[in-house]
């Protein structure tokens, strides 16, 4: 205190002047300048990521967004009778057993009469998918009283004649460098004048199966196959892993075996994902002989993937509590569990949570292990159980991108975007949760 | 207030012939405290009357906060942390077999030094341990407890109108007392305060230390204080620790006016501390 009468210190002006000296300023003015430097360089790497992510985005979308929408030909169909049902009986037998192509091609027939050759109307029907017959019979098992009257239908055209109408496919090249020739091209001029070929929404990508026909492909096998992965995968490896967290962090004495399991877990979340696809084939698959391709055993492959992100996840969350929380409650006479989960644990939720989606949303998107255990097979049916056949996501994306069609291309990108859409909602759901159950203390 | 406190506690002071009638509630005998190889105690013997509050004070790092902690095994949870020696509250053995830390924590209730309520409401930050303890079986009871609670640590009337709200949102001094209420409301018998004023304003700090007179009444309190003049104010007997070691436990008024020891002669003249 009495230091300020001392007569060492009084003598301020000399020391003041330092900072003031053209020495200090220039170094300051330097100061400034690395800090602006540095400023820059920053700018310069969020500008340079967001490029990228435009990039990505920007291909992803302008190659996928025709995908949503689906070229179909009206045709006069005449429902034959005689061709559909010759006895009467309106047996639902029957009837799907009826040669609903004929229809298609008599159709044909009416509308392009010059076409005789055989050549010719092979190539007519070519426009149609090879689906159409199909859903002209399950417009007739629908509704059998189509029988015997002439109606307006619209079919699904075949992809090459889809991509042709998305200008995929050139017209001004020659015939033999087109995947549609100088008949389909005048047939579909001649559908075009008459309003009777258009582009609609493309509800088939969304609720059919995988197809080796692009235009009959839809993503809703992957999509449920992916969620029932998910759900296998989530109900393992969440309680498993908060419980295995919660116990390392708050209970397990610190030894050196609790040292050696945190060393393993943090290597085991570096671990390449296939390794945990070859460790599932031959534990679940060869040992346990569980069945190949199916979402159980895809789920527990990648809930032993998921495990150490969640448990290094919540092992942070329950080390941001603060120690006073659980002084508090040891302190009025909580048990070390009441402390923990009356207390520690509702704290540490969003972080919990957070890390979980962030686990779920690695598991949605990973390919590598699934191939593994089958889940790479084509599979047209839509999964019905945990241990039917079915693919996911990912690797619906893999398969089409491997596909030489013109029109899985863009089926390709549009199966992204929807991937990319699920990952966006989750990781909404992340933030939603976490703004949701954050506390103050 | 000031005044106030120190007429009250000199009234205390003046019959110093009542205080050999008055029972023991804790005692410790040869208390030594490793942490690993690091001892931070060496020897700790003393006691603690009931009804009385007992000062802890001393230098940083001289162990009266450990000696704190050891009375209701909060140090339990320190990792490498070892306690020899005896123990004892109403005769029991703190450490002994037969003693659950749960429920020698529910007896002896611990205030610290930062406030730290609950992130839950007011009335919720008091209720936890009454409700975890099963000591109020329906709402009413629960009601009561809370409130009776709250008026002892003298922040019903602050509160009253706001239970449901964050305790988290109080002031410093408000969330100290609710802290009070919140060890008050299980019933402890003897509360420890590890500084419980070191984080709060002087008009608070007055708060705390008038409400620590009135709780003697009814409960045995053992604080930890860097600050001297709290020390003199709010108990009844001192005991100075340095460097691990109990030098001199007396009448407060002993310790303050004519200390044996030259050490404790030293600290609470500020020669060092």
């Amino acid at each position: 205190m009495t230091e300020l009468a001392d007569p060492d210190v009084r003598a301020v002006s000399p020391a003041r002047s330092r900072y003031q000296s053209d020495e200090f300023v220039a170094r300051l003015r330097r100061r400034y300048a690395a800090e602006q430097r540095f400023k820059y360089a920053g700018m310069a790497a969020i500008g340079l990521a967001s490029l990228m992510l435009v990039v990505l985005l920007g291909s992803i979308i302008s190659q996928g967004y025709t995908a949503f929408q689906q070229t179909s030909i009206a045709l006069d169909i005449t429902f034959d009778a005689a061709e559909i049902d010759p006895q009467g009986t309106r047996n639902p037998e029957v009837l799907a057993q009826a040669n609903y192509a004929k229809l298609i091609r008599d159709s044909l027939g009416t509308v392009f009469p010059e076409a005789t050759s055989r050549a010719d109307r092979r190539t007519l029907s070519d426009l149609l998918s090879s689906g159409a017959p199909f859903e002209l019979a399950m417009m007739v098992r629908d509704d059998p009283s189509l029988v015997g009257t002439t109606k307006r239908v619209w079919l699904t055209a075949s992809d090459d004649v889809d991509q042709f109408m998305k200008g995929f496919i050139p017209r001004n090249v020659a015939e033999t460098e087109r995947r549609v020739n100088d008949v389909q091209v005048a047939a579909i001029d001649r559908l075009a004048s008459k309003d009777s070929i258009e582009k609609s929404f493309n509800t088939t990508l969304f609720t059919a199966g995988d197809s080796r026909e692009p235009e009959l492909a839809g993503i809703w096998g992957a999509i449920v196959g992916s969620f029932m992965t998910l759900a296998i995968t989530m109900a393992l490896a969440v309680p498993i892993g908060v419980s295995a967290a919660i116990y390392l962090e708050e209970f397990a004495p610190k030894r050196w075996w609790t040292d050696l399991i945190e060393v393993n877990i943090n290597n085991l979340a570096a671990v390449p994902s296939i390794v945990f696809g070859l460790l599932g084939l031959a534990v679940f698959l060869n040992f346990f002989g569980m069945p190949r391709s199916a979402p159980v055993v895809g789920g527990v492959v990648l809930a032993l993937m998921t495990l150490p992100i969640i448990i290094i996840a919540t092992r942070a969350a329950l080390k941001a509590v603060p120690p006073s929380i659980r002084e508090a409650a040891l302190g009025i006479g909580a048990s070390p569990l009441q402390t923990v989960l009356h207390h520690v644990l509702p704290l540490a939720m969003p972080g919990i949570l957070t890390g979980t989606i962030i686990g779920m949303a690695h598991a949605l998107g990973e390919t590598a292990p699934l191939l593994m255990i089958g889940m790479v097979a084509f599979i047209v049916d839509i999964p019905g159980g945990f241990t039917d056949s079915a693919t996911v996501l990912p690797v619906q994306i893999y398969m089409w991108a491997d596909s030489p069609e013109r029109a899985f291309t863009e089926r390709t990108s549009a199966a992204i975007m929807i991937l990319l859409g699920f990952l966006v909602l989750m990781n909404g759901l992340a933030v939603f949760l976490r703004k949701k159950f954050e506390r103050r203390w | 207030m000031t005044t106030q406190t120190q007429s009250r506690m000199g009234a205390t002071m003046n019959a110093p012939s009542a205080l050999p009638a008055v029972p023991v509630k804790m005692q410790a005998r040869d208390v030594k405290v490793f942490y690993g190889a690091k001892q931070a105690l060496k020897g700790i013997n003393l006691d603690i009357q009931e009804n009385r509050v007992m000062a802890l004070i001393g230098p940083s790092g001289c162990g009266k906060s450990t000696f704190l902690r050891c009375l209701n095994r909060m140090n339990d949870t320190i990792e490498n942390c070892r306690v020899e020696g005896r123990l004892t509250i109403d005769g029991d053995d703190i450490y002994g077999r037969d003693i659950d830390p749960v429920q020698l924590r529910a007896r002896v209730g611990m205030v610290f030094q930062k406030p730290n309520p609950f992130p839950k409401s007011i009335y919720d930050n008091i209720a936890y341990g009454p409700r975890i303890h099963g000591m109020a079986s329906h709402r009413d009871e629960m009601d009561e407890v809370v409130q009776k609670s709250l008026q002892r640590a003298g922040l019903w009337n602050e509160v009253k109108d706001r239970l449901r709200e964050p305790g988290t949102g109080l002031s410093g001094g408000q969330q100290q007392r609710l802290c009070i209420a919140r060890a008050i409301a299980v019933s402890p018998d003897v509360i420890l305060m590890d500084e419980p004023c070191s984080a709060l304003d002087p008009i608070a700090t007055a708060h705390i230390e008038e409400l620590i007179d009135e709780l003697r009444e009814n409960y045995t309190i053992v604080i930890v204080t860097h600050n001297m003049q709290q020390a003199a104010r709010v108990s009844q007997k001192t005991a100075f620790f340095h460097l691990g070691d109990m030098v001199e436990c007396d009448d407060t008024e002993e310790i303050f006016t004519n200390p044996r020891d030259e050490r404790t002669q030293g600290y609470i003249t500020g020669r060092y501390g």
